[in-house]
């Protein structure tokens, strides 16, 4: 079959926010010969069922809906002629960067690309992924699911909600199927504090009088045929249910907002690094993965918080893999950016220090809320910077610029740690 | 008026089923659930065990050998995943060493073959995540592993393939005889044959004693279950026993004939014989057992929890045969616990015969099945494009976790005994069954069932019965909630 391989500079897999940034990034940095591949009917990615308004605010300064923010950058693409091929799920990846994909009206197709674009998002963590005890009984949907069904399919999934996880997406469903007429009568968080957005706990939950059980966990699901109820348990700190803290829910709906895991089983096929903190590419700042030529942003690489974000991110690895497919190849000094203190998943984990290194941002998430703590880069262990935030909490993605003074200054520097501490650091 | 009715689409049901359509009659198969394989046949180890655990000169130990014997070429025929592993009863202390040398005992007078008990150096060298301490162990080289409720599935495609009808959703209430002719009363109405055989599972001792002098007793004994994503190697490649208990084979840690970790069961006696919940203390129990095989267990990669119900009889053995004072033409094949899935074959070829001969019917030719579809995740890339060309619908990934393709899925749904719920296309194709569990396709598995049923997304079930997904239009819900307030 080699007779039918496509060749193409830059291959992005995902039409979704990351995918769409990416490529577009890409054009702009002069590559043509450019194909985006979605297995879904229509770019935008997950954005398309999010019909809630607060997208862009960093971005465009404006609030716009997910399919908003989608359409803006699907106007972009197609305006400047990017090859966007919808209903085409990629197969497989290889270290030698060719691609398997397959579609109804091209059958199996083989790509052989300069540079890839990984850009595949995340899914949801399931209710197996929990091992919740019960019955496996209908009514139990992953809050993203019910919000494909209402807002895509004009389909309400129950009447009466529980919803397990504070997750931003099971938030926004509380206020949704409220508004649609169910009656949601309990959001239930394990953690101490809510991994969700702090906006939408006061927009989704507060204004609609749902109250947030934290530290409590759903025990038991019943329900033969449906769901008929649910049992709700406080929990210890070591987060084991407390006998005598039950309560019963009578509900036909579970919706879980359990965590989000980005989808990398063709990352993994591929042979690319992946952190077991992020369950994403090991990448440096130029959003390269370990294999040389693949790049990772969005969801897949680690899960944001705002689109703003990983549109910005995706900007830089459309470039970067640009760059590559052209033949730009960096040299430098490779050091490890390490997670100090109370940092889980920094990302990018690598900085390749080289003349031409412009500033690049750190993001991680703080492993529990921290109230006026102090957000700390060393540079073998001497304070690069240190300032004081007011809220750290881990429903908020924390940015950190490393700007080019900060990297003159650790031009020696063996490592980078990023840490929350409870002094400023001097 | 029907020739034979069997009651009960189990592993055993279906098996008889397609014995029996290999003569002349009218056969139908009764079922309470939605699908065939609903009860313990879709959830237990999938074990076609060796044949040692059984007392010698039992029905157990004599069909469970037997079938374990046809289970290789059956499968193949049938083209259901099988994969014959191996199995290794472990022993930690010299009680255990007692214990397998039982065991060992007992299989060379059952006649199972190549049986040996084996010493740490190779326990350790065969299966190197063993726990250490693993003093000795029997090694059964011919035990296998089988997807259950595929092969109950495919034995029911043969029957109907050769005229069985298969009636779902349809309880058997009440049996008796009158004048020579057999009557069963369901929920979908009475129905009428010359023979009747029960074959209903852990609802078949309230059917047998309606019928029998001799009162049976069948207890509903759960066993709960962690299923493993595929995409984490299974640290053992063999079945890994403990030394039994009385209350069973004790929990095993197991490859699936697809390759996923599972580990389980517990035991426990409950009073619904349908309550196939899971609990805190089963799945705890079976974490907290698992850990004597496998010292490191690690159920981080879990995908799901499940529990059957055994139908475990009181006398201790399976009851086979004509059903004991009744009317003539009354059978049964009952109190089918474990090894009753490696048994199912040859109690289906012994009782068959035996029903057909008491009822005369004639031999007839049959075709060999009609193979199901070679499955997309299993395809070389040749094989996939050659099936993009022929059916573009294999062009569309349904399933991501598990590859499946609309092409299957319709399939699945078009054949007889076809997928009407989102489970019955899961244990069809597999969509559904990876990391993921549905949740990225089940919409759209439900899109293809509303088209090929011609019905609305609110008329789908997960299961049958009561099981609807949807609750209404936007609309529905909306205008309820109003009329509330």
């Amino acid at each position: 079959m080699s007779e039918n391989i496509i060749r193409v500079d830059v291959l992005v897999i995902g039409a979704g926010p990351a995918g769409l940034a990416a490529a577009i990034a890409a054009k702009k940095a002069g590559v043509d010969n450019l194909i985006v591949l979605e297995r879904e009917d229509h770019p935008g990615g997950i954005l398309r069922q999010c019909i809630h308004n607060g997208f862009g605010l960093h971005r465009f300064k404006e609030e716009l809906t997910g399919p908003e923010y989608a359409q803006r950058d699907i106007d972009t693409a197609r305006e400047m002629g990017i090859d966007i091929r919808t209903g085409v799920t990629v197969l497989s990846v290889s270290n030698e960067k060719r691609v398997t994909a397959v579609s109804r009206e091209n059958g199996l197709q083989i790509f052989e690309a300069k540079s890839i674009v990984l850009a595949m998002g995340c899914r949801e963590r399931p209710r197996g992924a929990l091992a919740i005890p019960g019955t496996r009984c209908a009514g139990i949907y992953s809050a993203g699911t019910a919000q494909k069904f209402v807002n895509l399919e004009g389909y309400m999934p129950g009447r009466r909600v529980v919803i397990l996880g504070s997750g931003d997406i099971g938030l926004i469903m509380a206020r949704r199927m409220t508004l649609q007429g169910a009656k949601v009568l309990a959001c239930v968080e394990l953690m101490p504090y809510s991994s969700g957005l702090n906006r939408n706990i006061v927009q989704c939950l507060q204004d609609y009088n749902i109250p947030l059980y934290l530290s409590h966990t759903v025990i038991d699901i019943q329900g033969k045929e449906r769901l008929s109820g649910v049992t709700v348990a406080k929990v210890d700190e070591n987060r084991r249910p407390i006998p005598g803290t039950e309560m019963q829910f009578d509900c036909d709906t579970l919706l879980l907002s359990v965590g989000l895991i980005p989808e990398n089983e063709l990352s993994a096929e591929a042979g690319v690094a992946l952190s077991p903190v992020t369950s994403g590419a090991v990448v440096s700042d130029t959003l390269e993965t370990s294999v040389p030529g693949v790049f990772a942003c969005g969801n897949v690489l680690h899960v944001h918080d705002l689109v703003d974000h990983v549109s910005n991110e995706s900007f830089r690895a459309g470039e970067m893999a640009a760059r590559y497919a052209k033949g730009e190849r960096r040299t430098g000094r490779e050091i490890p950016v390490r997670d100090g203190k109370g940092v889980r998943g920094v990302v990018p984990q690598k900085l390749l220090l080289s003349d031409d290194c412009q500033g690049v941002d750190l993001m991680f998430r703080p492993d529990q809320v921290y109230r006026n703590h102090y957000l700390t880069v060393y540079a073998d262990g001497k304070p690069l910077s240190s300032l004081k935030k007011m809220i750290l909490t881990p429903g908020e993605m924390v940015v950190q610029p490393l700007n080019e003074k900060m990297l003159a200054a650790c031009k020696d520097a063996g490592e980078i740690t990023v840490a929350i501490t409870e002094e400023k650091a001097v | 008026m029907y020739d034979i009715l069997i009651i009960g689409a189990g592993v055993v049901g279906c098996a008889l089923a397609r014995k029996l359509s290999h003569y002349e009659g009218k056969i139908a198969v009764l079922d309470r659930a939605e699908d065939v394989a609903d009860g313990a046949s879709k959830a237990n180890s999938g074990i076609v065990h060796a044949g040692f655990d059984a007392k010698p000169g039992t029905k157990k130990a004599y069909y469970n050998v037997k079938g374990a014997k046809m289970y290789g070429e059956l499968a193949r025929q049938l083209g259901v995943p099988y994969d014959p592993i191996g199995a290794l009863v472990l022993g930690f202390s010299e009680e255990d060493r007692a214990t397998l040398q039982k065991l060992y005992d007992q299989g060379q007078k059952n006649g199972v073959e190549k049986l040996r008990i084996i010493e740490h150096d190779e326990i350790m060298a065969l299966e190197p995540n063993t726990n250490p301490a693993a003093a000795c162990a029997l090694y059964a080289p011919t035990s296998a592993v089988v997807s259950p409720y595929e092969m109950t599935l495919a034995l029911s495609y043969h029957a109907a393939q050769n005229g069985v009808e298969f009636i779902f959703d349809c309880p058997a209430e009440k049996v008796y005889e009158e004048n020579g002719v057999w009557h069963v009363e369901t929920a979908k109405g009475a129905f009428e044959a010359r023979a009747v055989v029960n074959c209903a599972g852990v609802g078949a001792a309230a059917l047998h004693n309606m019928i029998s002098d001799q009162p049976v007793e069948i207890v509903p004994r759960r066993g709960e279950y962690y299923l493993l994503d595929h995409t984490v190697k299974c640290p053992f490649t063999r079945t890994m026993f403990q030394v039994p208990s009385k209350m069973g084979k004790g929990v095993l840690i197991s490859p699936t004939a697809h390759g996923n970790a599972l580990l389980g069961p517990s035991a426990e006696d409950i009073p619904d014989a349908y309550d196939t919940a899971t609990t805190r203390k089963g799945l705890d129990f079976v974490l907290d057992k698992c850990r004597l095989t496998w010292p490191k267990v690690n159920i981080r990669p879990v995908i799901t929890t499940f529990s059957g119900v055994r139908a475990h009889p009181t006398s201790d053995d399976f009851i086979i045969g004509p059903v004991h004072g009744a009317a003539d033409n009354a059978f049964e094949a009952i109190g089918i616990e474990s090894p009753g899935l490696t048994a199912a074959p040859a109690i289906a070829e012994e009782l068959g015969e035996l029903v057909a001969e008491h009822l005369k019917l004639g031999a007839r030719k049959v075709a060999p099945p009609v193979p199901l579809l070679h499955p997309f995740f299993a395809m070389t890339e040749e094989e996939r494009a050659a099936a993009c060309k022929e059916n573009p619908d294999y062009g569309r990934i349904v399933c991501r976790c598990e590859v499946v393709t609309e092409a299957e899925i319709r399939d699945a749904i078009r054949r007889p005994v076809g997928a009407k719920s989102i489970d019955g296309v899961k244990r069809r194709t597999r969509a559904g069954m990876g990391r993921c569990q549905g949740g990225f396709c089940s919409p759209r598995v439900m899109e293809i069932l509303c088209e090929e049923l011609k019905c609305s997304p609110l008329d789908i079930t997960k299961c049958g019965g009561e099981s609807k997904l949807l609750a209404g239009t936007l609309d529905d819900i909306a205008k309820e909630a109003r009329g509330h307030e």
